[in-house]
């Protein structure tokens, strides 16, 4: 299963979490807090937390930690708050 | 000497009124069967608003609330106090008229209320909607963020000698043989006092009971949704002018009328619903969908946003929703504040003022009969 992660394609088992495939390939953040700038990526990851945060096909604010991915995903860092 | 006062409830009025009270020279111990403001406090939006309140009792005691807070967040450090302005808008023919009259109104009593044309209701809320049929602007109003408030005030208390004692539930009042307040019974024993301050929320009519005097304080459910932090989308409270006519109503069945604002950390949050449910903390979905839909009505944009979660508490109200403020005439040196229904955060820093100047003496600085205990809306219901 192919999908990108900012561009750089990426192979992704089936069944895998947004977050699990990131970690997988050794990336810790991909969202940016929206006043200091501080990195996040996941903290509870059992969907409460709402610090996962990622863009997935253009929808912000998707939680890495629920969102299971489909081959094509185009995975993008989150820069603070999106609309 | 002023007596030695315990405040019973270290929400944010019980907050203000021990910081009143100190600053007017008062010892004062703070006592909460909890937290310091975990109850009614914690579940609220901040609101300091004018723009709600007809001319009345109620407003007047906003409008001193409202020149009281700017000195208080000053000496308080970061409140996240925000002088960011109310719009209240109408998005039907019918409801227009009616917002332009209770503007009117509220001129005439001197609040700043200034009606926003047409075509300039964007400039001030580039994403609400463009169904708006009225639009009034009320720079008054403003937000802090009431958890912070209220701790302090009370590290303020401490400070100048308080003492704060949280998860100390207070079963009665004791008296002495001349019928006066003389202590507050703890599970260890009795804080000699001269004064007691119930500032239990909406948990004063239990608190009044136990001491022997009942006063009608009953519990209104409210629930607010949280969005995920957003980009700057909303600017101002900005509310449906049906607000207010579920502010006044006496309906028991579920009530909803969109209030929607920013915080300082990003998430929007949406209110607002009126039930009377007892004390009971269900969160019904369908009360969520009610809210989310309405804001959505006043800002589309908000149709594709996350909502991270929602919470709930109680207001305090009386059965004519007007704040009680005042000595009990039934037993002498006990002292009610509460009843401030969903306006207690705006409502504190006037209500702690005023109790100062009751218990120290002093003239206060607004007519505080409309807010006495012994009015039948309160003494004949309880």
């Amino acid at each position: 299963m192919k999908v990108t992660v900012d561009g750089v394609p990426t192979v992704a088992r089936p069944g895998q979490t947004v977050a699990a495939a990131l970690i997988e390939r050794g990336q810790t953040s991909w969202r940016d807090t929206r006043i200091g700038g501080r990195p996040r990526g996941l903290f509870c990851g059992i969907g409460v937390c709402f610090d996962c945060l990622v863009v997935v096909n253009g929808v912000p604010d998707v939680r890495a930690c629920q969102r299971v991915l489909a081959d094509g995903d185009e995975i993008r860092t989150q820069r603070g708050a999106e609309l | 000497m002023y007596p030695d006062v315990v405040v019973v409830g270290a929400g944010v009025i019980g907050a203000a009124c021990a910081h009143a009270l100190t600053a007017a020279g008062c010892a004062v111990t703070v006592v909460d069967r909890g937290a310091p403001a975990s109850g009614t406090t914690a579940a609220g939006e901040g609101n300091v608003l004018v723009s709600d309140k007809a001319p009345g009792p109620e407003l007047d005691l906003a409008m001193l609330s409202r020149r009281l807070w700017p000195a208080l967040a000053d000496e308080l450090g970061d409140i996240e106090w925000e002088a960011k302005g109310g719009l209240v808008v109408a998005t039907t023919e019918a409801a227009a008229q009616p917002l332009l009259d209770f503007m009117r109104d509220q001129r005439a009593v001197g609040v700043d209320a200034r009606e926003v044309p047409a075509g300039l209701v964007h400039e001030l809320e580039p994403h609400l909607t463009r169904a708006v049929t009225a639009a009034v602007h009320y720079p008054q109003d403003a937000q802090l963020q009431p958890v912070l408030a209220a701790t302090a005030l009370l590290a303020e208390v401490t400070r100048r000698g308080g003492v704060i004692r949280p998860h100390t539930p207070v079963s009665t009042v004791d008296t002495g043989r001349d019928g006066r307040v003389r202590g507050v019974r703890v599970a260890d024993g009795v804080i000699p006092c001269g004064a007691v301050i119930n500032a239990c929320g909406p948990w004063a009519g239990d608190f009044a009971r136990a001491a022997g005097v009942p006063i009608a304080i009953l519990p209104r459910r409210g629930i607010v949704l949280v969005t995920a932090a957003l980009p700057l989308v909303v600017r101002h409270k900005v509310y449906d002018a049906d607000y207010v006519g579920a502010v006044v109503s006496d309906d028991a069945a579920l009530q909803t009328s969109s209030v929607v604002e920013s915080t300082a950390a990003g998430p929007v949050l949406i209110g607002s619903s009126r039930q009377r449910v007892g004390f009971a903390e269900r969160v019904d979905a369908h009360v969520l969908r009610a809210l989310a839909r309405k804001a959505v009505g006043l800002f589309p944009v908000l149709a594709t946003v996350p909502v991270m979660r929602a919470y709930g508490g109680f207001r305090p109200y009386a059965p004519d929703h007007v704040p009680v403020i005042g000595p009990d005439p039934r037993l002498p040196g006990m002292w009610h504040a509460t009843g401030h229904e969903g306006a207690g955060i705006g409502l504190a820093a006037a209500t702690g003022r005023l109790i100062a100047d009751l218990v120290t003496g002093a003239a206060p600085v607004i007519d505080l009969a409309p807010f006495r205990v012994d009015r039948p809306a309160v003494l004949e219901a309880a």
